[in-house]
C-alpha cells in the first residue's frame, strides 16, 4: 500500500472513530446527553445589538427580549383580531381624560377639549425578578456586588462569574423607574422623542439629565420626579398624557414600558462593567418566565426557565377552530412548558434548512428557493405541504403579516414627484405596469398578496373584496382583482406626455433611478426583474445599488428618485401605517419616516382626524377617504404584503401564528422522545459511496503499487 | 452611436500592447526562441484556441454602443437609446429575447415551477406551463422533443464537421503553398505531426469548438441549451457576457499595476539605497493589509464617491464599468508587490552583471540603462507572472462576489452566477444549471489558462526546463 | 539574534504606522461618525439630536486630524485619528459600533479559527507531501502525468464549488456529518470533519503540484544522482535526501502561514458557520461594522509582520550557514 493510501485510510479510521463512539446519529450538531431533554430547538440570523429593552426596536431582539422583560400588558395568544390583555397588569387600564381646569371629561369627549389622559395601572402582587446578582445580599442585608472596581472584576468575565444571586419582588417603582430611562442621556430610546411628545414633563426631564455631571457612572433615577409618571402605592401608577392619544395602550405592551429595577441599572454601571461588556445591553434582568443564560452572539443564545416565575396559566378560551386544532389541550396549565430554549446562529439558509429536515431544528420558515420542495398548491390554490413533508408529519402555518413592501416615489423629484397632474399619471402608468402578481410569484413563491393602499389585512380599515380594490391599478373581474392592461398604461403615458416612453418635446427616451440598498445574490434576478417591468413603458430604469448607510442619506437629503422599502407594523392600528405618508413626518424636512415626502394638505387633516378617533363606521369613512386621496396621488406603488409561511414537527405544540405577541415562547410544548426517534430515524449515516470511493482509489494506485515493486526488485544499471 | 467605456479602451490598450509585443518580439531571437518552445506543446496549443475563443467573444463584447431607436423625433434626427449594448448583445438578440417567466430546465419546454392555468373549458388546474419560447414548434413536446433535439444536434453536429472539413482544406492548401508540395504531403505531415507546431492539435481543437458551436447555434434557436434563471433570462446569455468581466478582471488587473510593479522593482534593484527602503517600505505595509478588507473598503469608497457624483453615472452599465475598473485598480494595487519583490530581486544580480557595470562606466544614463539593459532582461519573468496571476484572479472574482465586494450586483459575472445559484441548490428538484453553466464556462478558462501559463513558465523560467 | 528580532520589530513600526494611516483614510472617508450613529442607533425613528449625542459620547465630534482649538500636544492627541488608532498600537481594539468590546471578541473568536485551520494545516501537509512525493516518485510515467493533469484540473475550479459540494453531498445526502454549525471542546469535532476536508481537497491541486516541483527540483541535483550511484534504492533516495532538502522551502513556507491562521478563513468560516475571526470579519463587512474591520486590518498585518520575522528565525535552524545579523 503506498503512503497515500496509508494516510487516507488512517484519515477516515479517525473520523469513523470520532462520530461512530456514540449511537446516536452522525450529524448530530448537538451533544448526545440532551438527546430527551426538554428542550427547544430554533435559529437566529443576526446578533441581536440591543437587549436594553428601552432601546431595543427590531423583531430579533424581541425573540429573546419578549420571554424576559413583562410589560403591564400583552396580546392574547390565541384571540383575533388582536386583542390587548394584561400580562403583569391587574386589568387594560382605560384612559380618564381631564379638561384644563382639571375637570374629568365623559370617554368620548372632543380631541380638541382634551387636556390630560390618565392611565392607572396596578400591577399584581408577588411578581419576582429572575435571580440575579444584582439584587444578592450579604447576611447583614447589604447589597454584595453594589462596591465593584475593575480591580474586583479581574476573574469576572461573564455574568455567570458572580456566584451569588438574589431576586426581590416587582413595584410599581420599577416601572417609572423604565420610564424615566427614555430620557436618560446615555440610553438612546428610539421612541424618546415619539414619547416626549406626548408623556408629560418627559422633555423637561431630558433637559434636566442632560445638565447632570457626564462623567457621573450612575444617576439614580428615582431622585428625579417625572410628573407624567405617578407612583401611587407599592403595585399602582399612573401615567399623564398631554393629548388624547388611544393608540398608548399599544405601547404598554411593548419592551419599552417594561419593568427596570434601579438596582440593575446600578449594577451594571458600575466602573469596569462595561469593559467587560457586562452591560443592560447583554444581560436582561426581567420577571419573565425565561431567563438569558448564555449570551454568545457569535454562536448561540440560551434562555432558560426563570425559576421565580409564577407560573401564569395557559389560556383557556380562544378563537373559533382552536379547540379543534388542539390548541386548548394545555388550558389552564401554568406555563412555561419547556425547560430550555437553545437558539443557534444560522446565517446561511441552506444549512438552516437541511438541519430542520434533519430533525435538528423545531421550527423553520420557508426561504423562496426552498419553497417547491415544502409547498405546493392545489387546484383551489390553497397552500399544502407537498408529500415529502406530510411523510416526515411536518406542519404548516400561514398568516397574512401586518407588514407591506412598498416602492416609494420621492415626491420632491421635478420628474416623478410633485402634485402635477403629469407626474400624476407618470405614476399611475408605472403603477399598472409594475406587475406585483408576478414579483409575489416569482420572487416569494406566491406566498404576498398584492397591495391595494397602504393598510395590510387584520388591520382595522382594511376592506375585503371589490369595495376594497384600487380603482386606479385593477379592475374586478370575476369575482377577484384583475390588474389593468399594460395599454391603459400606455395611454396614461401618452397622456403624461411620453408616448412609448419617449419625452414628446425632446424625443429622448425617459430615463428614471431606483436607489437600493440591496445587494447579494438575488438582488440581481429582482433588478432585472425591474428593469423589464419599467421598460414595458419604455422606461430606461437605472438601478443604482448601494449599501445601507449611503442609501439612508440619499433619502434624508432626497436625492433618490424611486426606491423600495417596507414597513413592520409596530401595533395593530392603521395610524401606524397612515403616519408614513403625513406632510409633517416628511424624510426631508422633519426626518421623520414619511420617506416619499409626501405631503397633501387634506391627507393630512383627515390624518389627525382619524388619530385620536375609536375604531367604527366613522372612523372606516375617514380612513376610506385617505386611502382614495393616496390612491390618486399614488406616491407609492402599493406592493404587497407579504403572507408568512411556516414549518414545524409535530412534536412542536401550540403553534399559532401571533404577528403582535413577543412572548410567544411560553406557550410552546414539545414532545422531546418523539423527535429523539425520528431524528434517529431520519439521520442514517450513508455510507457505501465512501466505501466506494475507497475501492476505487485503491484500484488507481494498485498499478502505481505494481510499477514501484517492479523497480524495486529491478537492479539499479 | 458608440460608446468607449474606460475598460474597453484599456482593453484596447492592451491588445494594441500585445500586437506590438509580437512584432517586437518576432525580431529578437532571445524571445521567439521560448515561444517557439511554447508552440511545440500540443496542449497548450489547444489551451491557446480555447483562449483564442474567450478573447474574441471578449472583444466583441467590448464593442458597446447606444442602439438607434426605431422612429426619429420630430425633426427627423434619429434618436438613440440611452441604453448601451455590445456587438455581442446584438449578436445574441436571439437569447436576450426570448425571455420566459422565470426557471426551465436546459432543453424543457416547459417552465420549472407550477402555475394554476386556465384550460379551455374554464376549469383551473396546477401544472408546468409551456414555455412560451423554448419547444414553441413544438406541438406536442412529450413525444417530439427528443427526436427534435436528436435530429437538431446532429444537423449541427454534421455541419460542424462540414464547416472544420473545410476549415482543415483551407489550412492544408495555404501551408502547401507556403512550402511548395503537394496536398497529400502536408496531410500526412500535420496526421503524423511532423511539424515543429502540433497542427493536429490545434485542427482538432478547432473542430470541436466549431462542431460545439454549431449544435448550440442549431440548438439554441428553439430552446434553452442551459435553461433560464429566476426571472427566465436565458442562462447561456449570462454564462456567456460573464466571459468579458472574467477577462478583463484577469488581464486589466495585470497591465494596471504592470508601470509601478516593473518601475518600482527595478529602481529598487537599481539605486539600492534609501530608494530600495522607501520601495521596499511601501510593498511590505501594502502585503501586510488584509486583501479583502482592503477591496471591501475600496468597493465602499467607490460607492460613496458614486452617490456625490450621482449625474456623472446615467446608466447601468456605466456604474458597473466603473465598479469593475476599480475592482481591476484595487487588485492590481495588491498583486503588484508579488512582481514587484521578484523584479527587484533580479535586478539586484542584473546590476553586477559586466555589460550593465560597463554601460555605467560610459556613463549612460540610469534610466536608460533600465529600459535599454535590464529591462529586457526581466520581461521573462514579467510574462510568466501574467500568466500565472491570470487564472486566480479569475477565481478569486467568484468569491470577492460572495462578499458582495466584487463587480455590481447587476453585471453579468461567474462570481454573481455562482453567489445566487448557492440559494438554488436547496430547491428541490435542484436547479443545477446556473451553478453548472458558471462552472463550465469558468473552468474552461482556468484550465485553459493554467495549460498554457504553464507552458509560458516551462519556456521562459530556463531553470524548470526539461522537468 | 536577539538584537536581530528586536530591529526587525522596530522595523515593524512604522509599517503599521503606515497601515493604520491607509485603513484610517479610507474607512473615515467612506464611513463617516454620522453613518455610525446611524448604524448603530437602528433605523426607525432617529432623531438628528440622538445622533449628535451619541457621537458626543463616542469622541467622534471631534476634529479629524488636527484640533486647531486644544493646546500644544493635545493639537494632535485630542482628535479623532489620534484617539482611534493610537490605542490600536497596544491592542486597545476599543469598541465595536455596536458596542461591544472588540479585544473580548476577537479573544473569543480565534479559537475556532484555529481549531478549523490548525487540523486542516497539519492533515494538509501531510496529505499534500504524500501526493507530490509519490508523483515525483513516478515522475515521467502515465501516473504522474495523469496526476498533475488532475491537479491542474482540481485547481482550475473555484473554490466554492468544493465547499457548495460538500455541503451537499457528505452533509446532506450523506448524512455523515452536521452541515454547519460549531461546539466548544471535543464536540466540535463533528463539525470540524466537514470544512477541513472541503480544504483539504480543494488545495489539493495547486499545492501537490507546487510541492512535486520542489520535490523534483531537489531530485535533479547533483548530490542525489551521487547518492543514487551508491546504489541506494530509488525509495530510500527519496526518504533520506530528497525529502528532508524539499521540506526546507515547505516549511519556511508554511511558517509565513502560522500567524495567519488566527485570521481565519473568510469563505469557509461563513459558508459552515463557524464563529471565528473569518466570519467574524465578514459580518463586520457586511454590517459596515469599521471599527472591527479596523482592528481586523490591524491583527492582519501585526500577525503577517510577525510571521515575516517567523520565517527568518526559521531559515537559521534549518539551514546554519544563514546568519541573522
Amino acid at each position: 500500500m503506498s503512503l497515500s493510501g496509508k494516510v487516507i485510510a488512517t484519515l477516515s479510521l479517525a473520523i469513523v472513530l470520532c462520530t461512530a463512539c456514540s449511537d446516536s446519529a452522525w450529524n448530530n450538531p448537538y451533544p448526545d446527553s440532551d438527546a430527551n431533554s426538554n428542550i427547544y430547538y430554533d435559529t437566529f440570523s443576526e446578533r441581536p445589538k440591543h437587549l436594553d429593552p428601552v432601546s431595543s426596536y427590531s423583531a430579533n431582539e424581541y425573540v429573546f427580549l419578549g420571554q424576559v422583560y413583562e410589560p403591564p400588558l400583552q396580546y392574547h395568544f390565541l384571540k383575533r383580531p388582536y386583542e390587548l390583555v394584561p400580562l403583569t397588569a391587574e386589568q387594560v387600564p382605560v384612559a380618564s381624560y381631564y379638561d384644563a381646569e382639571g375637570n374629568l371629561l365623559a370617554d368620548d369627549a372632543e380631541p380638541d377639549v382634551i387636556h390630560r389622559a390618565v392611565y392607572r395601572i396596578s400591577i399584581k402582587p408577588g411578581i419576582r425578578y429572575q435571580p440575579h446578582p444584582a439584587f444578592a445580599k450579604s447576611a447583614d442585608g447589604n447589597y454584595l456586588y453594589h462596591d465593584l472596581n475593575p480591580r474586583k472584576l479581574e476573574d469576572i468575565h461573564a455574568l455567570s462569574d458572580f456566584n451569588s444571586a438574589g431576586s426581590r419582588e416587582l413595584t410599581a417603582q420599577d416601572y417609572a423607574y423604565q420610564i424615566k430611562r427614555m430620557a436618560h442621556p446615555k440610553v438612546h430610546s428610539p421612541i424618546a422623542g415619539l414619547m416626549e411628545k406626548y408623556i408629560l414633563g418627559l422633555d423637561e426631564l431630558a433637559k434636566t439629565l442632560s445638565e447632570v455631571d457626564a462623567d457621573k457612572q450612575f444617576i439614580n433615577l428615582n431622585d428625579y420626579d417625572l410628573s407624567g409618571v405617578n407612583v401611587i402605592d407599592e403595585y399602582t401608577f399612573e401615567i399623564t398624557l398631554k393629548e388624547k392619544y388611544p393608540q398608548f395602550r399599544y405601547w404598554l405592551s411593548m419592551s419599552f414600558f417594561a419593568p427596570m429595577p434601579w438596582e440593575a441599572d446600578y449594577f451594571y454601571s458600575q466602573s469596569g462593567m462595561e469593559d467587560k461588556n457586562i452591560t443592560l445591553d447583554w444581560y436582561p434582568v426581567g420577571t419573565g418566565p425565561f431567563m438569558l443564560s448564555e449570551n454568545n452572539p457569535n454562536r448561540r443564545m440560551v434562555l432558560e426557565r426563570n425559576p421565580n416565575f409564577r407560573g401564569e396559566l395557559y389560556p383557556a378560551e380562544g378563537e373559533a377552530g382552536d379547540k379543534q386544532a388542539g390548541l386548548l389541550e394545555d388550558a389552564g396549565k401554568p406555563m412555561p412548558f419547556i425547560d430550555k430554549a437553545i437558539y443557534s446562529l444560522e446565517k446561511e439558509s441552506i444549512p438552516a434548512w437541511n438541519k430542520f429536515l434533519q430533525g435538528y431544528y423545531d421550527t423553520s420558515g420557508i426561504v423562496s428557493d426552498s419553497f417547491d420542495q415544502a409547498v405546493t398548491f392545489n387546484t383551489q390554490g390553497d397552500a399544502e405541504l407537498t408529500e415529502e413533508m406530510q411523510s416526515k408529519d411536518i406542519r404548516l402555518l400561514t398568516a397574512v403579516q401586518t407588514s407591506t413592501f412598498y416602492m416609494g416615489f420621492n415626491m420632491a423629484d421635478d420628474v416623478i414627484g410633485g402634485d402635477s397632474e403629469r407626474a400624476r399619471l407618470l405614476r399611475r402608468a408605472i403603477a399598472i405596469a409594475v406587475d406585483y402578481e408576478e414579483y409575489i410569484s416569482i420572487f416569494a413563491n406566491g406566498r404576498g398578496q398584492p397591495s391595494q393602499g397602504p393598510i395590510p389585512p387584520g388591520i382595522f380599515g382594511y376592506i375585503e373584496g371589490e369595495p376594497g380594490i384600487n380603482p386606479y391599478v385593477y379592475d374586478w373581474n370575476n369575482g377577484k382583482a384583475v390588474r389593468k392592461d399594460i395599454r391603459i398604461a400606455k395611454t396614461l403615458m401618452e397622456q403624461a406626455g411620453y408616448p412609448n416612453g419617449r419625452n414628446k418635446d425632446t424625443g429622448q427616451p425617459l430615463v428614471l433611478n431606483l436607489d437600493s440598498p440591496a445587494a447579494g445574490p438575488g438582488s440581481k434576478a429582482s433588478f432585472d426583474w425591474l428593469r423589464k417591468q419599467y421598460a414595458k413603458l419604455g422606461i430606461n430604469l437605472v438601478i443604482r445599488a448601494t449599501d445601507y448607510n449611503r442609501f439612508q442619506e440619499k433619502m434624508r437629503k432626497g436625492t433618490a428618485q424611486i426606491f423600495q422599502w417596507g414597513w413592520n407594523a409596530d401595533y395593530p392600528d392603521p395610524e401606524n401605517f397612515f403616519f408614513l405618508l403625513y406632510g409633517p413626518n416628511s424624510k426631508i424636512e422633519h426626518n421623520g419616516e414619511n420617506a416619499a415626502n409626501y405631503q397633501n394638505e387634506e391627507f393630512d387633516r383627515l390624518f389627525n382626524q382619524m388619530k385620536s378617533m375609536d375604531n367604527g363606521p366613522e372612523r372606516q369613512e375617514v380612513i376610506n377617504q385617505m386611502v382614495e386621496v393616496v390612491r390618486r396621488d399614488s406616491p407609492w406603488l402599493w406592493g404587497f404584503h407579504p403572507v408568512g409561511f411556516s414549518l414545524h414537527h409535530d412534536w412542536y405544540k401550540n403553534a399559532k401564528p401571533n404577528l403582535m405577541a413577543n412572548n410567544k415562547l411560553k406557550y410552546k410544548r414539545i414532545d422531546p422522545e418523539l423527535r429523539s426517534t425520528k431524528q434517529q430515524h431520519w439521520n442514517k449515516p450513508i455510507l457505501w459511496p465512501i466505501v466506494i470511493a475507497f475501492v476505487l482509489l485503491a484500484l488507481l494506485l494498485a498499478p502505481a503499487y505494481f510499477s514501484y515493486r517492479r523497480k524495486e526488485t529491478r537492479s539499479v544499471l | 452611436m458608440p460608446v468607449i467605456f474606460i475598460t474597453d479602451a484599456l482593453v484596447f490598450l492592451l491588445l494594441t500592447m500585445i500586437c506590438g509585443f509580437i512584432i517586437y518580439a518576432r525580431q529578437h531571437e532571445h524571445l521567439r526562441a521560448p515561444w517557439r518552445e511554447v508552440a511545440k506543446r500540443p496542449l497548450a496549443m489547444s489551451a491557446a484556441v480555447v483562449l483564442m475563443l474567450y478573447i474574441a467573444i471578449g472583444i466583441l463584447d467590448s464593442l458597446h454602443f447606444h442602439p438607434k431607436l426605431d422612429e426619429p423625433d420630430k425633426n427627423g434626427n434619429s434618436v438613440y437609446s440611452t441604453e448601451i449594448i455590445s456587438v455581442l448583445d446584438k449578436l445574441l438578440v436571439n437569447l436576450i429575447e426570448s425571455t420566459e417567466s422565470t426557471y426551465s430546465a436546459p432543453f424543457s419546454a416547459y417552465a420549472y415551477v407550477k402555475e394554476s392555468i386556465e384550460t379551455e373549458d374554464g376549469n383551473k388546474i396546477r401544472d408546468y406551463p409551456r414555455l412560451k419560447y423554448a419547444g414553441a414548434h413544438l406541438i406536442n413536446p412529450e413525444q417530439e422533443r427528443t427526436p427534435d433535439i436528436v435530429f437538431r444536434t446532429t444537423l449541427g453536429a454534421v455541419i460542424g464537421l462540414l464547416f472544420s472539413c473545410f476549415i482543415f482544406l483551407i489550412f492544408i492548401i495555404l501551408q502547401a503553398r507556403r512550402l511548395h508540395v503537394n496536398i497529400m504531403t502536408i496531410a500526412k505531415r500535420i496526421y503524423s505531426n511532423k511539424f515543429d507546431v502540433p497542427w493536429y492539435a490545434v485542427l482538432l481543437t478547432i473542430a470541436v469548438l466549431i462542431v460545439v458551436f454549431n449544435i448550440i447555434f442549431q440548438l439554441s434557436g428553439h430552446y434553452h441549451v442551459l435553461g433560464t434563471d429566476k426571472v427566465g433570462q436565458d442562462v447561456m446569455y449570462q454564462a456567456i457576457k460573464s466571459i468579458r468581466t472574467g477577462l478583463v478582471i484577469g488581464t486589466l488587473t495585470t497591465l494596471v499595476m504592470l508601470p509601478f510593479a516593473i518601475l518600482m522593482g527595478l529602481m529598487a534593484g537599481y539605486f539600492r539605497g534609501w530608494v530600495d527602503d522607501v520601495i521596499q517600505y511601501i510593498y511590505t505595509t501594502l502585503n501586510s493589509i488584509p486583501g479583502v478588507l482592503l477591496i471591501a473598503a475600496s468597493i465602499l469608497l467607490l460607492q460613496v464617491y458614486m452617490t456625490k457624483h450621482e449625474a456623472d453615472f446615467t446608466s447601468l452599465a456605466e456604474r458597473a464599468d466603473l465598479r469593475l475598473l476599480f475592482l481591476c485598480i484595487i487588485l492590481g494595487i495588491m498583486s503588484w508587490t508579488g512582481l514587484c519583490r521578484m523584479l527587484r530581486a533580479e535586478t539586484l544580480k542584473l546590476r553586477e552583471m559586466d555589460y550593465v557595470q560597463a554601460a555605467q562606466a560610459f556613463g549612460v544614463g540610469n534610466f536608460s540603462i533600465m529600459m535599454r539593459h535590464l529591462l529586457p532582461n526581466v520581461m521573462h519573468i514579467v510574462m510568466i507572472s501574467i500568466v500565472l496571476d491570470f487564472s486566480g484572479l479569475v477565481l478569486a472574482e467568484a468569491v470577492l462576489s460572495y462578499i458582495n465586494i466584487g463587480v455590481d450586483p447587476s453585471m453579468n459575472s461567474w462570481g454573481n452566477m455562482i453567489n445566487s445559484a448557492r440559494l438554488e441548490m436547496a430547491r428541490e428538484p435542484v436547479v443545477w444549471w446556473s451553478l453548472a453553466a458558471a462552472f463550465v464556462f469558468m473552468f474552461l478558462l482556468v484550465l485553459a489558462a493554467n495549460l498554457f501559463s504553464d507552458a509560458v513558465r516551462d519556456a521562459f523560467d530556463p531553470r524548470l526546463r526539461g522537468i | 539574534m536577539i538584537s536581530y528580532i528586536v530591529r526587525r520589530i522596530m522595523y515593524a513600526v512604522p509599517i503599521l504606522i503606515g497601515v493604520n494611516v491607509i485603513t484610517f483614510m479610507l474607512f473615515f472617508v467612506v464611513n463617516t461618525p454620522d453613518d455610525m450613529a446611524r448604524m448603530h442607533l437602528g433605523m426607525k425613528r432617529v432623531t438628528p439630536e440622538a445622533i449628535e449625542k451619541w457621537k458626543e459620547e463616542r469622541g467622534y465630534d471631534k476634529p479629524v486630524v488636527w484640533n486647531a482649538e486644544a493646546n500644544a500636544v493635545e493639537k494632535i492627541t485630542d482628535t479623532i485619528f489620534f484617539e482611534n488608532s493610537v490605542k490600536l498600537f497596544v491592542f486597545d481594539f476599543g469598541q465595536s459600533d455596536d458596542g461591544r468590546d472588540i479585544s473580548h471578541d476577537i479573544s473569543q473568536r480565534m479559537w475556532p479559527s484555529l481549531a478549523i485551520a490548525l487540523p486542516g494545516l497539519i492533515v494538509g501537509l501531510l496529505v499534500y507531501i504524500t501526493v507530490g512525493l509519490t508523483l515525483s516518485f513516478f515522475r515521467a510515467t502515465y501516473i504522474d502525468v495523469s496526476g498533475v493533469i488532475l491537479c491542474v484540473i482540481m485547481m482550475s475550479i473555484s473554490s466554492m464549488f468544493y465547499i457548495i459540494g460538500g455541503q451537499v453531498l457528505i452533509g446532506k445526502f450523506l448524512q455523515l456529518a452536521p452541515i454547519s454549525g460549531y461546539d466548544t471542546g471535543l464536540n466540535a469535532v463533528k463539525f470540524l470533519v466537514l470544512p477541513v476536508l472541503v480544504g483539504l481537497i480543494g488545495g489539493i491541486g495547486s499545492t501537490s503540484r507546487w510541492y512535486r516541483t520542489i520535490f523534483l527540483e531537489e531530485i535533479n541535483k547533483d548530490y542525489v544522482r551521487t547518492a543514487r550511484a551508491k546504489g541506494l534504492s530509488e525509495v530510500r533516495v527519496l526518504y533520506q535526501h530528497v525529502f528532508r532538502n524539499a521540506l526546507i522551502p515547505i516549511l519556511t513556507g508554511v511558517v509565513v502561514l502560522l500567524p495567519m491562521l488566527f485570521m481565519g478563513s473568510l469563505v469557509t468560516e461563513s459558508f459552515f458557520a463557524i464563529p471565528g475571526l473569518g466570519s467574524y470579519t465578514i459580518d463586520a463587512i457586511n454590517a459596515q461594522d469599521f471599527a472591527i474591520v479596523r482592528s481586523m486590518v490591524f491583527l492582519g498585518s501585526v500577525l503577517y509582520i510577525i510571521g515575516l520575522i517567523l520565517t527568518d528565525i526559521s531559515y537559521t535552524f534549518v539551514d546554519p550557514r544563514v546568519r541573522l545579523d
